[in-house]
């Protein structure tokens, strides 16, 4: 058992930088770091609002995320954990924010397909990093320095707002695609495949079938 | 009586306890998972959530940023009496549900499903969910549990018959293990309770608090039931995928089933996942102003698993 690499990554990566990351290193992250999620996606790019941030000069580093965390009476934060939010339902912004956005890391939960790295990853020379768990949320709220800023909280919610946070160390994430579109889940998904045969013996498919379904398991219900 | 007041500081304490604290069940079986694990990345996952646990308690913090969906089992002893009624502890959970979530503080997850609203305090419509049970031992007490299980995946319900058998239920086990273990949307390696029967929303409660209200180690006191809670226990880790869905033998810390009687032609099944983040915490309040603190919610008594009309001492002597 080898332990994976461990690497530190600016939010605002050189090319270079990124080209030498492989699928699985363990990357900390130092700089300034936005989420965004499925409400600041709509209000960005379907109701065509100014973002309030200067991207990607200020971060490139778009995480899918609303962490654990308040606003004072005197206009401060409280910040505790910050966990990511599952990515694979944000396809069909993900191209069209990186071409508003220039992010060139989009960091969640559990990847997107390869089909989304290659067809918006790849042209906008971006990757994914996944948070590690799930989640440490702890371990992550640790490496937030500051909260710089947050908005759209009173259109969206404290759930939902884009949270602004300087980041030192941040971390672990694990890298999930690189500049190719190569994808370490389905990479897994494909190594434990042939094995589910041998657990399925003894097992026998309902006998009231659903629509959608399907027995093939390599599909994935994403 | 008991305190009002008691009740809804012992609540906020509770919020915060089970936002930060493993229970320590669950860290046991987590330790005992990571210690066999050989899977390079699905190791370093277990070593990271370990170290994750420690940090949320020296740091006061809550273990995960997604504070899943609070919510409450109450569960009072046939002789308890609330000061202020039903209505006044329903008030108190969640004004406890609302304080822990800017104090602790907890992402507030609670929206609208339509409106997306969002009180930015994990209360609104039906939320946070209160449920009860009551108990014949006697004694002025109320036993408070607060979950907070995760809201959108490795969870899962079907229909089936009496002749889709053990091979039936095997398979939706697995079915469900194999598509939400993908990606470590689970968040496994998790508890895993299962429902077996009730009816449709019953069926979905049973396996829900299965999964959420036993510990780790905890058997079925039906012996054929225990041997399938460890079959299925092994099961789920001889798949091959360990955390985060890479390749491993990390997806269950235990598996726990509750049964119910159902419908003659049917065998109603759900399967849920509680995460890396089991939160949990509990606290049996007295009259007398006492607060016992624990972790385990020892919902499943007896009584609450009785077959019989009616209820006495004899049946409590017969059931163990």
């Amino acid at each position: 058992m080898s332990a994976p690499r461990k690497i530190a990554l600016s939010t605002t990566p050189t090319p270079e930088a990124l080209a030498a990351l492989r699928l699985g290193d363990v990357v900390y992250l130092d700089g300034t770091i936005y989420t965004a999620r499925e409400g600041v996606y709509m209000r960005a790019l379907e109701k065509n609002a100014n973002i309030p941030m200067e991207l990607p000069a200020e971060s490139a580093a778009n995480f899918h995320c609303s962490p654990a965390a308040s606003i004072n009476d005197d206009g401060t934060f409280t910040l505790g954990a910050v966990t990511a939010t599952a990515s694979f339902r944000f396809a069909k912004w993900i191209g069209p924010w990186m071409e508003r956005s220039g992010a060139k890391l989009i960091i969640g939960k559990g990847g997107m397909s390869s089909a989304d790295y290659k067809r918006d990853f790849v042209p906008n020379g971006a990757i994914y990093l996944t948070t590690v768990g799930y989640g440490t949320g702890a371990l992550l709220g640790r490496g937030v320095q500051s909260v710089k800023a947050v908005h759209w909280n009173e259109e969206l919610g404290l759930a939902q707002a884009m949270w602004v946070l300087e980041c030192s160390g941040m971390g672990p994430f694990i890298v999930a695609s690189d500049l190719k579109g190569n994808c370490l889940f389905e990479r897994e998904n494909a190594k434990i495949a042939p094995g589910l045969a041998a657990a399925y013996e003894g097992t026998r498919p309902a006998v009231l079938k659903r629509y959608g379904e399907t027995d093939d398991r390599t599909d994935e219900v994403i | 009586m008991i305190s009002i007041d008691l009740i809804q500081s012992t609540a906020e304490t509770l919020m915060d306890k089970a936002a930060i604290e493993i229970p320590q069940d669950y860290l046991d079986g987590l330790r005992a998972t990571a210690a066999v694990e050989d899977g390079d990345l699905s190791s370093f996952v277990l070593q990271a959530m370990l170290e994750n646990y420690e940090a949320a308690k020296e740091d006061r913090r809550a273990m995960c940023g997604d504070t899943g969906c609070p919510r409450w089992y109450v569960k009072m002893g046939n002789e308890a009496v609330v000061e202020g009624g039903p209505v006044a502890l329903e008030t108190a959970l969640r004004q406890a549900t609302a304080s822990a979530t800017n104090g602790v503080p907890l992402r507030p997850n609670r929206v609208h499903p339509l409106w997306r609203t969002d009180h930015d305090n994990n209360v609104g419509i039906g939320a946070p969910e209160i449920e009860y049970g009551f108990e014949p031992e006697p004694g002025q007490w109320i036993d408070l549990t607060t979950v907070h299980k995760g809201g959108l995946f490795g969870t899962d319900y079907r229909m089936l018959f009496p002749s889709d058998g053990i091979e039936g239920i095997r398979r939706f086990f697995l079915d469900s293990l194999v598509a939400f273990g993908k990606r470590g949307l689970a968040c496994q390696p998790a508890i895993i309770g299962i429902g077996l029967g009730g009816s449709k929303d019953t069926c979905m409660v049973l396996g829900k608090r299965a999964a959420c209200l036993r510990t780790v180690g905890d058997r079925n006191p039906d012996p054929e039931i225990a041997k399938l809670e460890e079959e299925f226990k092994e099961l789920g880790n001889s798949i091959g995928m360990g955390a985060m869905g890479f390749v491993g033998k990390s997806m269950v810390i235990d598996c726990h089933i509750e049964v119910g009687y159902c419908h003659t032609g049917g065998m109603q099944m759900s399967v849920h996942a509680f995460c890396l983040s089991s939160r949990r915490a509990v606290a049996r309040i007295w009259a007398d102003g006492r607060v016992e603190h624990r972790t385990d919610p020892d919902w499943f008594t007896p009584y609450q698993r009785r077959e019989t009309v009616g209820w006495s001492e004899a049946h409590l002597e017969a059931a163990e």
